[in-house]
């Protein structure tokens, strides 16, 4: 590791330069890091640990005994004696700095400690029941699933009619090509926030209004992919096209049939991009949907953490839900997503 | 699995078959170059639905008035939703103006942008430059930068929220190094900073890649020769480096002003809805707020804001328009 960390281009020799490099990579990974992992962390913890301050790292739980004698359950803790001697001993009371304790193999005698003398016992417990109960006991199940349905029928449309669009507009002549060509990157200049309320008017005019597809129709069309899928179909010999063509091909069984598989690592970068741009889709759902039953993850955990915003044991596994996909997608591709990115200043 | 994928492959193949019929039908009426229109209408139709005509339409409600959804029944008002909104004793003062909202918003997305431009531009250079020159570990290193760019709006916020939390890490850290317990997110002016610092966090790695690009297309030769010169590393940076990327930089640099003017998501969901009282409230939000969440839906006057905001991303994109032309040559 050590040898891994201080090889650098000068062989074995190590300035000040390459020294503020790493000290700049390291710090920027601890930056980043950091607040993801608390939120992880945290989201194991149960109710009461979110809660108490000043914080532990690794998810706790205290640890609770039965007592002959007691009703309820008491808390365990490690009491110190004075000379030395460590045992483990249930908590009855505490008033003040005193401590009523009994000790748990011999529940008839209590004993007066002074609160100094004893600690917490506390176990490593992950607390998974913040991850389920809002499944049960919220709607979250409901949005969760019209995340996914959002996504995918988004993804597979914006495949099919971003990849129509840029087979027209690559391998076709027709009057008017190239301006439909810049209408369509002249999109890319009209942001959302600039035009979300009468894109509001038209959703409400089509009957579309908190409804799933106006949240999917709105977003399908992307000059993005157009743009992308018909860099990459420029690609393509017209010979191949021109041979179907002889062959008696109709031009939506070459399109269908010989363009589309053949841009297939184009798709699938297209593909990575549309599945994580619809998942995190914030702004458009707010303002199309209006009905709890409707939200998409985003919005319901938004919704919630507005609504209960005392549970963050809740509001963190539920925000971990929503990292996690989108996580797993970059872990398996980040080379084509930072070289897709990088390649086309689009994100 | 794979018995399952091509399943359904050669059901959505079937289907296909099926729309190919009235295709060919269509294809022999029209010819076969034209077939081009049918490619492109899915495309175009959705577009005009929900970019082109409300453009337009932004720009026909911006005239009118009233709290009518449909356009017929809102009174045409000229230009009275703008003369409403630019109706200040002093634009340096929001307090004087009709709608203090809107020109508190200005000011805060003013603040907002230059400071987030900056910082995200001077982050992601470093960050570039220091990615360039290693040798093992780039893709790694590159990836850990990269990743947050891919979270979404609500998750950066509340990861954030619950690290800036009153019960949270900082403030563990704080009380450990001896200071003082902050609520950051309820101090006017912490609360702008963090807004500030997470924008930064989030959208740093996506600018930090485009430097990068840039940084790569410079060819490795005038560096050995540097290198030969005997010339620092240093001075490399300044005197290379610098000049020869400051046309992708300017670029860059807009492309960050059009998108600080956009701040909402984020921004929204770590305070609370622009708190504290209205010190994170942005452009986007009051048109959202003007539109969508207020008592009386006010679409005229959100649609003139609109508008306006439109107008000076247009300006910001000529600009960039005409930096990248230059940039090229």
């Amino acid at each position: 590791m050590l040898k891994f960390l201080t090889r650098t281009r000068h062989h074995g020799k190590m300035d000040i330069t390459d020294i503020l490099s790493w000290l700049w990579l390291t710090l920027g990974t601890a930056v980043i890091a950091i607040p993801i992992a608390w939120a992880m962390l945290s989201s194991l913890k149960t109710e009461a640990e979110v809660n108490s301050f000043p914080p532990s790292l690794i998810p706790q739980s205290t640890v609770n005994t039965q007592v002959e004698g007691y009703d309820k359950d008491l808390s365990v803790w490690k009491w110190t004696q004075p000379n030395g001697e460590i045992k483990n001993v249930a908590l009855v009371r505490r008033i003040g700095i005193k401590a009523t304790v009994v000790d748990i193999d011999n529940p008839e005698k209590t004993l007066q400690v002074p609160t100094s003398e004893i600690t917490q016992l506390k176990d490593v417990n992950f607390q998974w029941q913040n991850y389920t109960d809002p499944l049960e006991r919220f709607d979250f199940f409901t949005y969760i699933n019209n995340t996914v349905f959002v996504t995918v029928v988004a993804t597979i449309l914006t495949l099919l009619l971003n990849s129509m669009a840029a087979f027209a507009l690559s391998k076709y002549k027709f009057r008017g090509k190239n301006a439909i060509f810049m209408l369509i990157l002249s999109t890319l200049m009209l942001p959302l926030s600039v035009i979300m309320v009468p894109a509001f008017i038209v959703i409400v005019g089509l009957n579309l209004a908190d409804n799933l597809w106006g949240v999917i129709f709105a977003t399908v069309a992307t000059p993005t992919g157009v743009f992308m899928l018909r860099q990459y179909m420029l690609t393509i010999p017209d010979d191949l096209i021109e041979a179907a063509r002889v062959d008696a091909a109709s031009e939506f069984r070459i399109y269908w049939r010989i363009v589309l598989p053949l841009c297939a690592p184009a798709l699938a970068v297209l593909a990575i991009f549309s599945v994580i741009w619809r998942w995190n889709d914030f702004l458009w759902p707010l303002i199309v949907l209006s009905s709890p039953e409707n939200y998409t993850l985003q919005i319901g955990l938004n919704a919630f953490q507005g609504q209960f915003s005392v549970e963050w044991h809740y509001i963190l596994a539920m925000t971990v839900i929503a990292l996690i996909p989108v996580t797993i997608v970059f872990l398996v591709l980040q080379k084509y997503i930072t070289e897709g990115v990088a390649g086309s200043g689009v994100k | 699995m794979k018995n399952l994928s091509a399943f359904l492959f050669s059901i959505l193949d079937k289907f296909m078959r099926f729309i190919e019929l009235p295709t060919v039908y269509l294809q022999k009426k029209i010819g076969v170059q034209r077939m081009g229109y049918l490619f492109v209408a899915p495309n175009m139709v959705l577009f005009s639905l929900f970019v082109f005509l409300p453009v337009g339409l932004a720009i026909a409600y911006a005239f009118t008035g009233g709290t009518n959804m449909l356009i017929w029944d809102r009174p045409f008002i000229g230009f009275e939703n703008f003369s409403r909104l630019l109706n200040c004793g002093s634009y340096m003062d929001p307090a004087s103006c009709e709608f203090d909202l809107f020109w508190t918003a200005i000011h805060n997305t003013w603040w907002y942008t230059l400071l987030n431009a900056t910082g995200t531009l001077v982050m992601a250079l470093i960050t570039a430059v220091v990615l360039n020159r290693l040798t093992k570990g780039k893709a790694l290193f590159r990836s850990i930068f990269f990743y947050p760019v891919l979270l979404s709006p609500v998750v950066v916020g509340l990861i954030w929220k619950w690290f800036l939390a009153r019960d949270g890490l900082l403030n563990s850290l704080v009380l450990d190094l001896g200071g003082e317990r902050t609520i950051f997110l309820l101090e006017v002016w912490w609360s702008r900073f963090w807004v500030v610092y997470v924008s930064i966090w989030f959208h740093m790695g996506f600018f930090t890649l485009i430097i990068l690009a840039g940084l790569q297309a410079i060819p490795r030769d005038i560096y050995e020769a540097a290198k030969v010169d005997g010339t620092s590393e240093w001075r490399q940076f300044w005197r290379i480096t610098l000049p020869l990327l400051t046309p992708n930089l300017l670029v860059v640099a807009v492309l960050l002003l059009i998108r600080s003017v956009q701040v909402f998501d984020e921004a929204w969901v770590l305070t609370d809805g622009g708190g504290p009282g209205t010190a994170n409230t942005f452009i986007v939000q009051f048109i959202y707020q003007t539109a969508f969440s207020s008592e009386v839906r006010l679409y005229g006057l959100a649609s003139a804001a609109s508008v306006l905001m439109g107008l000076a991303l247009l300006a910001l994109t000529l600009i960039q328009v005409w930096l990248a032309k230059k940039a090229e040559y």
